[in-house]
């Protein structure tokens, strides 16, 4: 076949034309701030688990709440982004099983009574001032160590699909290549392990906790290049959709963005920092992790635009 | 080429940035006006025929609870079978359309500077008439010339006849068709007409030279084509520009412009000298065939290879194939001919090449078409007319038929043979029709009166003293249509709906301006109704029948020769003449001879121009829903010479032509579908009324850029084809 | 149960854009959206030119990702014809289905909801063709039951070359390319 040289549409509807912008900034502010709160429950989860909570100043104790606040401006920026938001009900008289987004809504349903529970464990001054009788609450969580083993176990799993989910979320549209890979859960999900880490890094109190996010987020940072290895590596063996779908980010119009803030400011530079200070050569600051969360943030802007930009059209056209 | 860069080739033809207002809104704000009064609640479907152009197909309009919804074709219309074009579909956007003149108007301020003041339909009558009233006293009624397109006018044509002056044209001859007619007529002794007697649905061969169906969506021949193709017609496009006829074709002949008779003279050569010609019917029905024949065999494949670009093989080939299918074998005679001025001679050729395949009366050529015949109404006789204004001293011997409308356009200026003082001008935009707009201009500051009847602000009417709003063709009665066709049909065009201001039909208009020039005593009729009645009921018809089923179809007739249909040479000689002898008497050639004519020089480019599917001319840019799939004209670029000149589709560049007019800003569209020596743009566009907001300076005008023309020594037609342009770079 | 199904025929295919005007007035498009739209494919080089033209639509799939990807049940498949339509009243407008065709067939609405084509299917429950196919000038749309084998659409895929359009996507389409 001859090479194609002129190809026209004449359609032209808004958002879908000349490329797919359906999604603006409140979806990967929603994926980010989903991963993140992920994290973060799954790493109050661990600690609740591993008996961490038994030091007053844990981390565990403030995460909750946090990420309740994180969560619910996530999902306001998701209803911010529906088209027909006085239906926004219908997400919850059915349960559709095929549909990501589904899933998400009932999981959302279920992380909410999750980190309650958490925040119950030990509610702040200013909520029980608000609310005395939360003491009595709290008492009864505390008075059974079984419930706190089960909240630390479902803030961790709650954690885990709130994280996959937003991957799956993505990845299940076959329609853009670049979004098309089995891994993208993974990757979000470390992703969002790693900006939790770094950011509960900046707010922990406690000397060790401390330690160990910083030790945890270089592991994930580091497991978190690896999947982008595999990533790429599948795409790049792929048909030639995913191939563009992957040059988009390794050599393509998002390539910069993608090679400054998601790779070397986001993972490596950080990676670098925290290595250093891990290893006593170099003080903590705040910089590294701050680099981390924005590189999360980026990187989930990046995935949406360019995985809607990417296309399945050279398909036919061989 | 990566999925970027492919991407990027994307083109959407459609601004981005998108504006939502719903045509439903656009509906809501036209009924507002209607609501005083109650509306039949359910579906109506009410037939009517269609003006979105002059082909004029049977429609139905689907009327849901008082709102106009739809417009689909007549089942029963044998030319739309049903099914109209983009056009007429979009036809509901006329309706709608917010840039629709409202009431009448008078002008303030100088002409051109879109000043009015609104005035009474009173008001503008007695201003006219008065002003009519002073022209006639003081130069005679043959002062007032009339511009008429389209059936619309009929009445007011009956005006000026009843007024008494001969004087009324229409861009459709020296602009369009005329040079197709007379060469047609020089050749067979009668004209293709409108609609086109064209068997295209039956051909086995259809040769286009730049007809481009599918872009020029006359309907049925567009109907006809894609049966024709079904059926594997081989199909030869001639055309600089790789069309949307060309792509359906076995093949494509990308001919240097302004060279097609050198082809046609080498095909008829091939044709003559293999004695591929149909022998019997040349012998029968030629006259001149020998001298014809001896002259034309001169022009070999290789000597029009020279001058067309085209490959002698593929110029043998091609003939081969004609003369394979003959008679059956259709050379479509084109229609907008008006290109380099020798456009009646090119059209004799064509017609030629046609007497040649013996196609002229056979299926799958030019059938013979017939017409319902409906009587005249019986009018009083007009007053005696003098001189027609147009031709003076015969100077186009063979302007027959219609007017030359740049010949009343001269007598304008001139003041001779006698002066022209008044313009009444009909559903014409001529300040897009006519070549050299300056010209125009100039003529219209001579003039004491200018009248315009439109139905939006259109560029014509900016320059009117007063400008008459008329209803659209959803909203009234027009004359019956009685074409002639394959099939004898009458078809009626009828109110759907009413108009939303103080808009009015043409009839009523034309009666009430009688009425005060006195001469009310030629329209007898009270109202359209009964005028339709009365010829109707003088044919043996209904109006009420007809208003029920839109269409009535008369007694059917063999329209082919081998069908036994009559064929009559309406020729000085009585028969198809391969040498004419009225050509030879009014020295010019008997047979068709090559000119060469001028090519662009250095770092020009000659301009090109033609149809879009949803757009007519320039009177559908301000139709909602027809800009919405069209918004604006791009600039055809061959995709090299964009390189070489730096610009890629999108860009927005300016045209500057060989008389430093300079266009507005146009889109480039570079693209392998055009020739290296011509650029092409769609007609219509650039329009500079400043009232018709929606449509104002978007993308380029191609008659502005016209300002040369070439005028057709046998018919005065004038070719347009002539312009050079070259590109401006810093918008 | 019919599977609904056009079967167009490009090389008669003119983009005149009739069948996107037809579809505009039948149902109502607002300004500026197109639920069908004509796509023009240019390979070579002047003057040897291989073009195709052809209009495009929802392919009411067989494989529907933009029903699974919908929370809401709102894109769904109809009773009648395979034929996959979008519950206005469902729907949340949370452009999961827009983003799920590989065709970019929907688009969301000025009112909120997510919209394509639909069959026409208040047409077709009447016994009458889509609009776009009703108008065509050219006649090159066809449409009917793809699981008929008698049908006219059937038959034309058996005597004729055709595609489907990103056949990858594995959508499986049910509009077909006469080629
Ligand atoms: N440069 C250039 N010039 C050309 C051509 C070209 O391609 N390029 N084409 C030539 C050809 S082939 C032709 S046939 C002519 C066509 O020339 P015209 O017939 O003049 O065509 P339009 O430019 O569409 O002008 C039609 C006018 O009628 C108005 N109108 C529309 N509907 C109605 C109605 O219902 N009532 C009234 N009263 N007015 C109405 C429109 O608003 C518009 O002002 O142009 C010729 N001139
Ligand atoms: N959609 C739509 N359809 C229409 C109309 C409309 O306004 N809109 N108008 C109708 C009317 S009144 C008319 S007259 C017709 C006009 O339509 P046609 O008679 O079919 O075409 P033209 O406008 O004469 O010419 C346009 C074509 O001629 C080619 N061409 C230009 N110069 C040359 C040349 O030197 N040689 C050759 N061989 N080809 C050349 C151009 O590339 C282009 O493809 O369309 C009719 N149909
Ligand atoms: S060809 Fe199209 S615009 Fe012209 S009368 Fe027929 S439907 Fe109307
Ligand atoms: S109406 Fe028919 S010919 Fe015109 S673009 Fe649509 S499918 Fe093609
Ligand atoms: S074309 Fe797109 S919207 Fe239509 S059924 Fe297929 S995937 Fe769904
Ligand atoms: S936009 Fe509407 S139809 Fe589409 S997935 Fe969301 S809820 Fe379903
Ligand atoms: S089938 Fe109906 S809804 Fe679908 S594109 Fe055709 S006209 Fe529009
Ligand atoms: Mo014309």
């Amino acid at each position: 076949m001859n090479e194609l040289l002129e190809l026209t549409t004449t359609r032209n509807n808004p958002h879908v034309d000349p490329f797919m912008a359906m999604w603006e900034w409140q979806i990967p502010v929603y994926l980010f701030l989903g991963g993140l709160v992920a994290g973060m429950m799954i790493i109050s989860g661990y600690f609740i688990f591993s008996g961490r909570h038994k030091e007053s100043n844990c981390a565990c104790f403030s995460i909750p709440f946090i990420s309740l606040v994180f969560l619910s401006l996530g999902m306001f920026a998701l209803f911010l982004d529906l088209a027909h938001k006085p239906y926004v009900w219908r997400l919850y008289t059915t349960f559709q099983i095929k549909s990501p987004m589904s899933w998400g809504a009932w999981i959302l349903i279920l992380v909410y009574p999750a980190l309650i529970a958490n925040i119950m464990m030990k509610p702040s001054l200013w909520m029980l001032r608000l609310y005395p009788k939360l003491s009595l609450w709290s008492g009864k969580v505390n008075q059974h160590p079984f419930f706190i083993k089960i909240i630390g176990i479902s803030n961790m799993i709650l954690g885990m699909m709130l994280g996959a989910y937003t991957g799956v979320l993505l990845s299940s549209m076959g329609s853009r290549p670049l979004w098309n890979t089995s891994l993208l859960w993974v990757l979000f999900l470390v992703s969002g392990l790693s900006a939790a880490a770094a950011f509960v890094h900046l707010f922990a109190k406690n000397k060790a906790e401390s330690e160990l996010l910083a030790k945890a987020d270089n592991g994930f940072l580091v497991v978190e290049l690896f999947v982008f290895v595999m990533i790429f590596l599948g795409f790049l063996s792929s048909a030639r959709p995913h191939i563009e779908a992957a040059q988009l980010l390794l050599t393509g119009p998002y390539a910069p963005t993608f090679w400054v803030f998601v790779i070397g400011l986001g993972i490596v530079i950080p990676l670098i920092i925290q290595l250093l200070a891990v290893n006593h050569k170099i003080r903590h600051t705040a910089i590294a992790p701050i680099m981390v969360i924005v590189g999360g943030l980026v990187l989930r802007f990046i995935i949406v635009s360019a995985g809607q930009y990417s296309h399945w059209f050279n398909a036919h056209f061989h | 080429m990566n999925s970027i860069s492919r991407r990027r080739f994307l083109k959407i033809s459609g601004a981005t940035v998108v504006t939502a207002a719903a045509l439903a809104g656009a509906s809501k704000t036209v009924v507002k006006a209607a609501e005083s009064y109650s509306k039949p609640k359910g579906l109506q479907i009410i037939p009517s025929y269609c003006d979105l152009c002059f082909w004029k197909c049977g429609l139905l309009a689907y009327v849901k609870d008082g709102e106009l919804w739809k417009l689909e074709g007549n089942p029963k219309d044998p030319l739309s079978n049903g099914r109209l074009c983009p056009r007429g579909t979009g036809g509901i956007g006329a309706y709608f359309d917010k840039d629709r003149l409202k009431s009448p108007l008078i002008r303030k301020n100088l002409r051109g500077e879109e000043k009015w003041i609104e005035v009474t339909w009173d008001e503008a009558f007695n201003y006219i008439a008065d002003k009519m009233n002073k022209i006639k006293g003081q130069y005679g009624p043959e002062a007032m010339a009339l511009f008429s397109h389209g059936i619309g006018g009929n009445f007011f044509k009956h005006l000026m006849r009843a007024y008494g002056t001969p004087n009324e044209t229409a861009p459709s001859f020296a602009q369009c068709r005329g040079p197709r007619e007379v060469g047609f007529e020089l050749t067979f002794g009668d004209i293709v007409g409108s609609p086109e007697r064209t068997d295209i649905e039956n051909a086995k061969c259809i040769v286009l030279i730049g007809s481009h169906l599918g872009e020029n969506m006359h309907n049925t021949q567009v109907q006809e084509f894609s049966r024709a193709v079904e059926k594997h017609a081989s199909i030869i496009v001639v055309d600089p520009r790789f069309s949307v006829a060309a792509s359906k074709a076995k093949y494509y002949l990308p001919i240097k412009p302004g060279t097609d008779m050198a082809l046609l003279l080498a095909w008829m050569s091939v044709i003559v000298n293999e004695k591929l010609y149909d022998v019997e019917y040349v012998n029968k029905h030629g006259f001149g065939f020998e001298k014809f024949a001896s002259e034309v065999s001169h022009y070999t494949p290789e000597w029009a290879y020279v001058e067309t670009g085209i490959d002698p093989d593929i110029i043998r080939e091609t003939a081969r194939e004609m003369a394979r299918y003959k008679p059956a074998t259709l050379v479509h005679p084109g229609r907008h001919v008006t290109w380099y001025g020798d456009d009646a001679q090119r059209s004799r050729a064509i017609a030629l090449l046609n007497a040649l395949l013996g196609s002229w009366g056979r299926k799958g050529g030019f059938y013979i078409p017939y017409s319902f015949s409906i009587p005249k109404y019986p009018y009083p006789p007009y007053p005696e007319e003098k001189e027609t204004v147009h031709n003076p001293d015969n100077k186009y011997p063979f302007a027959t038929g219609e007017q030359i409308s740049t010949g009343i356009r001269e007598a304008t200026i001139t003041g001779k043979p006698y002066p022209i003082k008044g313009w009444f001008i009909y559903g014409t935009n001529l300040l897009q029709a006519l070549p050299n707009q300056s010209e125009t201009i100039k003529a219209i500051q001579n003039l004491d009166l200018m009248v315009v009847v439109d139905v939006v602000p259109s560029e014509i009417a900016c320059w009117a003293d007063v400008v008459l709003p008329e209803s659209v063709y959803l909203e009234r009665y027009d004359d019956l249509n009685a074409s002639p066709f394959k099939e004898g049909f009458v078809g009626i065009r009828q109110p759907v709906i009413d108009s939303p201001n103080d808009q009015k039909p043409n009839w009523w208009m034309a009666k009430k301006l009688a009425e005060k020039l006195g001469l009310g005593h030629y329209f007898p009729w009270k109202d359209i109704e009964e005028y339709l009645d009365t010829r109707l009921k003088s044919a043996g018809l209904s109006l009420d029948e007809l208003k029920k089923e839109g269409i009535i179809k008369g007694p059917s007739k063999p329209i082919y020769l081998e069908d036994g249909a009559e064929i009559e040479f309406a020729t000085p000689s009585g028969k198809i003449e391969f040498y004419s002898t009225q050509l030879e008497q009014s020295g010019s050639d008997p047979v068709p001879k090559y000119t060469k004519h001028p090519e662009p020089p250095a770092g020009y480019f000659r301009l090109l121009f033609g149809r879009a599917p949803v757009h007519t001319f320039s009177k559908t840019q301000s139709n909602a829903l027809l800009r919405d799939l069209f918004p604006e004209n791009e600039l055809w670029v061959n995709s090299d010479l964009a390189q070489r000149y730096g610009i890629k589709t999108g860009d927005k560049i300016k045209l500057k032509n060989q008389d430093g007019v300079i266009s507005d800003p146009i889109k480039v569209r570079a693209t392998e579908r055009i020739r290296q020596d011509c650029v092409y743009m769609v007609h219509g566009f650039g329009q500079k009324s400043r009232q018709l907001r929606s449509t104002y300076k978007v993308g380029a005008s191609d008659a502005e850029l016209v300002t040369q023309y070439k005028t057709d020594p046998l018919m005065g037609g004038t070719g347009m084809n002539v312009n050079f342009v070259t590109f401006e770079m810093e918008v | 149960m019919p599977r609904y199904g056009m079967v167009i025929d490009t090389l008669k295919c003119v983009g005149c854009s009739d069948c996107v005007i037809a579809c505009k007035t039948e149902n109502n498009i607002p300004e500026g959206y197109n639920r069908d739209w004509i796509v023009t494919e240019a390979r070579g080089k002047f003057p040897t030119i291989n073009m195709e033209i052809r209009t495009e639509r929802c392919n009411h799939c067989s494989e529907t990702p933009c029903v699974s990807c919908c929370p809401t049940g709102a894109s769904h498949i109809h009773d009648v014809g395979g034929v996959v339509l979008v519950d206005h009243e469902k729907c949340i407008g949370c452009k999961a289905c827009v983003e799920a065709c590989p065709y970019d067939a929907r688009y969301i609405h000025p009112d909120g909801y997510a919209d394509k084509c639909t069959f026409c299917i208040h047409r077709v429950e009447k016994g009458l063709k889509p609009a776009c196919v009703e108008v065509c000038p050219t006649y090159c749309m066809h449409f009917g039951d793809l699981d008929d084998p008698n049908s006219e659409v059937s038959k034309l895929l058996q005597s004729r070359k055709w595609h489907v359009n990103l056949p990858d996507a594995g959508t499986k389409p049910n509009i077909f390319y006469l080629v």
